[in-house]
């Protein structure tokens, strides 16, 4: 038995201890926002934060995330609110919208370390994320559009 | 079935613009608790001269009491905006409060959406006169009955937001009057809003699924299953064309959440389902587990000893005689080159490509004992639903099929493979719902690919440098011959190349298939991504033996189209001014003739017809340790009138991107007749830092009708960036994927 807490709600988990979070995420809690690209770490499709950090749910067995805090797009704001989605809606950076939960928990933690990021900062930070659809430019714009957001609340 | 199919996907079958000719395919029914339901069944002429159900193009809108209004999309949303741009035409006709707007996704049901299928860049080309027009109508129909209450003419009435208004400026919701227009008869024909009335087509819109997709709410198919579902995964032939001898299952059924392991049987063309083991658990992550520990003793087919290497040999040998089909000829190409002593000879070629949509494939399936109902990210719900009445034996009306949102579709999912094989695993489950996973490795290794080819061009230039004769040979395991036996297989292979409008009194195209084991399908604009590649680089050459410049070298030639085949779209004729207005178009924005480049830079150019629609693409590029840098690319494009501008740049970004990403990197390589690639380790898609810093994009909006968008930016993105390449580098470039090293 593990216990993870997801969106600040306390989960007990009896998984097997190899579990990725992903499937505990998706198919225990039955969060479906968080979503599987490639299962090792090379899309960014499963990002989620554990204690605000980006991490790839995919490669992080339950084992190594029992007791910890763990937050998805579901959880990323209490208003669907986030400068971020603000942004996303704003520069209508979806097209399939299949990777952007990663992508937005990508950018969410890149913001939290640098308020104000350039072109390089977030080429850096987000090309761990795959999008096939092709919605990169937008993605560096809207990411900039939420840290004009963030600087204004 | 495949006719349907094939006039989805080709758009040089697409005869006329649809309209609605005959009142009586337009309904308008009321609904319980007095609202009104629009609906309507567009035939095409051929389909009512043979009074065939297969009708093209329909408009579902409800108007509720309480003014609640939906629109039912019968196209499938896989991020090409449809939901929006389809509702946005009835909302624009209808005057509807666009901000109200609710979006249905239509089950599959042929019989009443009609022709539901999704590719071909059709959606907006093939909706544009008949979503109006049923619209427009039921307009009228609103009018009307809100003439009685008000007592005033229509004349004196308008439409806005939702509701009727009178000269007074008293007004009733449309939902109010639905009871009352639900009696009444929709008009014969209605005069559609000229494009200056427009308050919704033409201008910027966000995606209607945008605001679900930042929140994490938006379900793709593999959110779509109900709670109590099992998981499966499936172990398929890692060879095209073999069997399984037999299995062990012993260890995998030691997993703890695996619940059952059996065979299936493959599914033949066209369906083109493989054998496989499935394990069932009940959750992914352990039937992936027990699907690792599977033994399975494979037996090979006929395909074991195919590879890459000996298909390039083929296709080269292939394209080095003449053709077996002669696609199309004028004049006498052979006896010029014959005679020549200066022919420019150059051969190009691409690899078999994958799809790799974000959401990988995946169906889930519930049968019941007597009917099946199945939630799936599927472009062609009609295909899907026959192919599994065909391989389970369940009568289609006892086949429910939700079209779920998709995860990408870029042509991959057309093809009826996934849901028929979730079929078959369902009908093993009997009262269990069961979602059939497919982890990134089996989408990889189990893809319907772009074909690999190779183009070979011969050429003579006249004492203008101008070409004089023109020889294109091609070589491709063709994509219809997956379906089953394909004759003229080489018209849609050589779409693009045969159909070029560069004048020449000497030209011909020839195409040699490739026989091959590995299935083909249809990828974002397909045929072209090979062929303008081949095409748009030869130009170059030509261009810079005559000692011109690219971009007029190519107005000057730019012409009638000529040749008898391929037949050209009747109501849709290819125009030679569009191409040129496009290639205007980016050398003005691109400020070709004095670009004031840093050192070090270059741009090429390059241009294509695709989809109906016309596109020139001009790429700046530098180099950074053997590595292309895009700095810019500059996008013209004439695809007619723009529904939603903000949409269609997205679209035509996308294509750029994709295009790109293959261009520098995407290739799947055949050994021992298996897939070499497995994950997005050695099946690398473009990242964020190799994206173009900046994207261009100007329209060219003829008054005309609307045609594809979701394609026409891929094909001229390859040879521009290869073209630009040349003038750093000094070497040609004729292979994709771009090796600089």
């Amino acid at each position: 038995m593990y216990k993870i807490t997801i969106n600040n709600i306390t989960h007990d988990i009896d998984a097997p201890a190899d579990m990725p979070l992903l499937w505990v995420i998706r198919d225990i809690v039955k969060l479906k926002g968080t979503k599987y690209g490639c299962g090792k770490a090379l899309c960014g499709a499963c990002t989620v934060h554990i204690d605000g950090k980006a991490v790839r749910s995919c490669s992080i067995p339950i084992s190594a995330a029992n007791n910890q805090k763990i937050t998805t797009i579901e959880g990323l704001s209490k208003n669907n609110n986030h400068p971020l989605q603000i942004a996303w809606r704003k520069e209508n950076v979806p097209q399939c919208g299949y990777c952007q939960s990663g992508q937005i928990m990508s950018a969410a933690a890149l913001l939290e370390s640098n308020k104000n990021p350039n072109d390089t900062d977030i080429d850096n930070a987000m090309s761990g994320n795959l999008c096939r659809c092709g919605t990169y430019l937008r993605i560096r714009k809207a990411i900039k559009t939420a840290a004009k957001i963030g600087e204004q609340s | 079935m495949r006719k349907e199919i094939l006039d989805t996907l080709y758009p040089n079958r697409v005869h006329e613009p649809y309209t609605i000719s005959r009142r009586h395919f337009l309904k308008i029914s009321a609904v319980a608790g007095g609202g009104l339901l629009l609906s309507t069944r567009v035939f095409s002429k051929a389909d009512v001269q043979s009074e065939d159900t297969d009708f093209l193009a329909n408009a579902f809108v409800k108007i509720e009491k309480d003014n609640t209004t939906t629109i039912t999309i019968a196209k499938s949303e896989m991020g090409q905006g449809v939901r929006t741009s389809l509702a946005l035409l009835i909302a624009e006709e209808l005057d509807l409060d666009w901000k109200a707007v609710k979006i249905k996704q239509a089950v599959n049901n042929p019989k009443k959406y009609g022709r539901q299928g999704t590719g071909g860049s059709g959606s907006v080309r093939d909706n544009w006169l008949p979503l109006r027009e049923s619209a427009g109508k039921l307009r009228q129909v609103l009018l009307q009955a809100a003439s009685k209450i008000f007592n005033q003419s229509v004349n004196n009435l308008k439409t806005e937001n939702g509701k009727v208004i009178d000269s007074k400026g008293n007004s009733l919701s449309y939902g109010e009057l639905a009871k009352d227009a639900a009696k009444l008869i929709p008009p014969d024909t209605v005069t559609l809003k000229s494009a200056k009335d427009f308050k919704l087509i033409g201008k910027e819109h966000t995606g209607v699924d945008v605001d679900d997709i930042v929140c994490g709410k938006a379900k793709y198919g593999i959110d779509s299953a109900p709670e109590n579902c099992v998981y499966a995964v499936v172990a398929r032939t890692p060879e095209f064309g073999a069997t399984i001898d037999s299995f062990d299952a012993t260890e995998c059924k030691k997993v703890k959440g695996v619940l059952k392991v059996f065979q299936i049987q493959a599914v033949a063309a066209p369906v083109n389902t493989k054998h496989g083991v499935v394990v069932i658990a009940n959750n992914t992550w352990s039937a992936m587990q027990g699907k690792s520990l599977l033994k399975i003793n494979w037996k090979s087919g006929n395909h074991a000893s195919e590879s890459s290497e000996d298909y390039r040999k083929t296709m080269l040998e292939n394209v080095s005689k003449p053709g077996i089909e002669l696609v199309n000829k004028q004049g006498d190409p052979d006896a010029v080159l014959k005679s020549s002593q200066s022919v420019i000879s150059a051969t190009y070629e691409v690899p078999f490509i994958a799809h790799s949509t974000m959401e990988p494939m995946n169906c889930t399936a519930l049968f019941d004992g007597e009917n099946i109902k199945i939630w799936a990210p599927t472009q062609f719900p009609n295909w899907a639903a026959s192919s599994v009445a065909g391989a389970t034996r369940v009568s289609e009306d006892k086949i429910e099929l939700y079209v779920t949102l998709m995860g990408g579709g870029f042509g991959r999912r057309i093809n009826p493979d996934v849901v028929t094989e979730a079929a078959l695993i369902a009908k093993e489950l009997p009262n269990q719902a069961v979602q059939v996973f497919w982890s990134r490795e089996d989408d990889i290794q189990n893809d319907f690919y772009r074909p690999p080819a190779v183009h070979r061009f011969d050429a003579t230039l006249d004492q203008d440098g101008n070409p004089h004769a023109f020889r294109h040979r091609l070589s491709t395991p063709a994509i219809n011959a997956t379906l089953g036996p394909a004759l003229n297989a080489g018209r849609g292979e050589a779409d693009g190349t045969a159909n070029m409008l560069y004048r020449c009194p000497n030209r011909s195209s020839e195409y040699t298939m490739l026989i091959s084991g590995v299935y083909r399908g249809w990828w974002r604009a397909v045929h072209t991504t090979h062929g303008t590649f081949a095409l748009e680089c030869f130009m170059d050459e030509l261009a810079e033996k005559a000692g011109e410049d690219e971009l007029d070298y190519r107005l000057n030639l730019i012409d009638e189209y000529t040749m008898e085949y391929p037949a050209q779209s009747e109501k849709f004729p290819i125009q030679n001014e569009r191409l040129k207005g496009v290639l205007k178009e980016v050398e003005k924005i691109s400020n070709w003739k004095n670009p004031k480049l840093p050192k070090g830079h270059a741009y090429g150019v390059a241009c294509a017809i695709d989809h109906l629609s016309y596109c020139a693409e001009v790429v700046e590029v530098s180099i950074e340790k053997d590595q292309p840098v895009i700095h810019n690319v500059y996008v013209a494009v004439d695809c007619g009138p723009v529904v939603n501008p903000n949409g269609a740049r997205a679209q035509l970004e996308g294509g750029v991107h994709q295009a790109l990403s293959v261009a520098l990197g995407e290739k799947i390589t055949i050994k021992d007749g298996k897939v070499q690639q497995s994950n997005f380790h050695d099946y690398q898609l473009l990242r964020i830092n190799q994206a173009p810093k900046n994207i261009k994009i100007s329209f060219v909006q003829t008054d005309t009708h609307p045609t594809g968008l979701g394609e026409p930016s891929v094909p001229p993105l390859a040879p521009a960036l290869a073209n630009a390449l040349y003038k750093l580098t000094g070497q040609r470039i004729r292979t994709l994927p771009i090796n600089l090293g």
